[in-house]
């Protein structure tokens, strides 16, 4: 019988990382087959941005292991005793095969937002032009921006901002979609749209790690959901069972503080 | 007063004119050319190049330009003639002539000043634009090519516009090394003439004009991407 082992899409294990003496990532590990939304939540401070950052090393973590896309990430030990990326060209490379989506959208002012969302296709891929223009066209209308294709990013409300970031994003066309908090530094009035786009990309088997806040939108759209406190997974499983019936007190605490 | 002297004398103040223009045509590309190297070297990560750029800016930014035109064209200017072969070559005639030199000092002094103004836009270029770009897959050159430098440049271009006019008003000093720009021109006239008033006044329109044109033109770049208040 022949059994085939699919790759996973992400698998990180036991991420270290401190800031001088202060420790923010204590062994956090996380796992995410093709097509899991996994949310992770908890208060601030506990890490979850951080870790999330390690994952495209945007901050360098000092000890873990990193299967992205089915490629593992090679370290060599720096003089520090820490952990260095061995090759930043396999870094970059598989960066270009996630897409992040930031708190604070960090769209380029100095382009449209049809260009922002063509800038790494073309540059960092290579693809053609013409294709590359189609394809974010296409996405830009997915997400409700078609007509401001040829707006500079000042010009736009936050939820639209978002948006474009969203469709900048995806035109990479990325095995895994990291979204760090992306509604968190939204109106409220605005959030609702964004969600809407984030669900419909869940609904449609895109894998994505998501931070957040919104308890609520992370229980319907999630297939697994963490909970990190102080640098540690303090619970971890289905939405149902996080979010339902958790067993460590401190994530009883802040689901209920959170569901007001 | 007395305008009658402009008729004859108008070759040597067009020709002062355009000697003005080209110092600046020259030195001011070349310079910020050079500045873009010394601002990168500032914020990058060898500290090698780092000494060696901020010893550069601290050298031409701490001295008179006055100074550095006169160490290069009586010190620089006086070694180059032992060069062999230099004074038969195709370069001899550019080389020996002042020009070269108030060039040389111009681009050189303008560099150090933009370099450090550079580093300071690049510093404030938002963190988050250059995480993007390094969370789609860019490369460290690419990255400055395509998303920190020009926006570095832009958040800049307003000083850039005052200090190409504080370039335009410093070229008259290279009238100290026989160039003769615009202020050699009145120069000239007040010697011959013994006008002080009228050729001064005169020039001074010139120069007016000269920095609307600069100011014009920065004002045009600054409007390309349109930003929002």
């Amino acid at each position: 019988m022949h059994i085939e082992t699919v790759k996973s899409a992400l698998m990180v294990s036991d991420v270290h990382k401190s800031y001088g003496a202060h420790k923010v990532l204590k062994g956090i590990s996380l796992s995410a087959e093709k097509g899991d939304v996994v949310s992770i939540i908890g208060s601030s401070g506990s890490g979850k941005s951080t870790f999330l950052r390690c994952i495209n090393f945007l901050e360098i973590p000092d000890q873990g292991s990193f299967q992205i896309n089915g490629e593992d990430v090679i370290f060599r030990k720096g003089r520090d005793g820490k952990c260095h990326p061995a090759n930043w060209r396999q870094i970059e490379r598989l960066r270009s095969g996630l897409g992040m989506v930031f708190q604070s959208f960090n769209l380029w002012p100095h382009m449209t937002i049809l260009q922002n969302v063509i800038e790494a296709p073309i540059h960092v891929l290579h693809i053609e032009r013409k294709v590359a223009i189609e394809k974010a066209e296409a996405l830009l209308a997915k997400v409700g921006l078609y007509d401001k294709k040829d707006t500079y990013p000042a010009f736009l409300s936050g939820g639209q901002q978002q948006r474009a970031s969203i469709a900048r994003a995806l035109c990479v066309d990325p095995a895994v979609m990291l979204f760090d908090e992306p509604t968190s530094a939204l109106d409220p009035e605005l959030v609702g749209e964004v969600l809407k786009v984030i669900r419909g990309l869940a609904e449609e088997g895109r894998t994505m790690v998501m931070v957040t806040h919104e308890m609520k939108f992370a229980r319907d759209v999630s297939t697994r959901v963490m909970f990190l406190h102080e640098g540690q997974v303090e619970e971890a499983g289905s939405p149902a069972q996080v979010f339902g019936a958790p067993t460590s007190a401190r994530c009883k605490e802040f689901v209920a503080a959170g569901s007001h | 007063m007395d305008f009658t002297w402009i008729p004859e004398y108008q070759n040597l103040l067009l020709h002062g004119v355009f000697l003005t223009f080209l110092l600046l045509a020259i030195s001011v590309p070349l310079g910020f050319g050079l500045a873009i190297f010394l601002a990168i070297a500032q914020v990058g990560d060898n500290p090698i190049a780092r000494w060696i750029s901020k010893g550069y800016c601290t050298f031409f930014r701490g001295t008179p330009l006055l100074i550095q035109l006169w160490l290069i064209y009586y010190g620089l200017g006086s070694y180059l003639p032992y060069i062999p072969g230099l004074r038969a070559s195709f370069l001899w005639p550019v080389l020996r002539e002042g020009l070269f030199f108030a060039t040389l000092a111009l681009t050189l002094n303008f560099a150090a000043y933009q370099g450090e103004i550079l580093r300071g836009a690049m510093l404030a270029v938002p963190k988050g634009e250059l995480e993007a770009a390094r969370a789609v897959g860019m490369s460290p050159g690419m990255i400055l090519r395509r998303i920190w430098l020009p926006r570095a440049i832009r958040i800049g271009l307003p000083t850039f516009a005052g200090e190409v006019v504080l370039q335009l008003k410093a070229t008259p000093i290279v009238f100290s090394v026989t160039v003769m720009d615009l202020y050699g021109a009145a120069y000239k006239i007040r010697q011959d003439t013994l006008l002080v008033y009228e050729p001064l006044l005169l020039v001074t329109v010139f120069y007016v004009t000269l920095t609307f044109v600069i100011t014009q033109v920065f004002q045009k770049l600054e409007n390309a991407v349109p930003v929002r208040r």
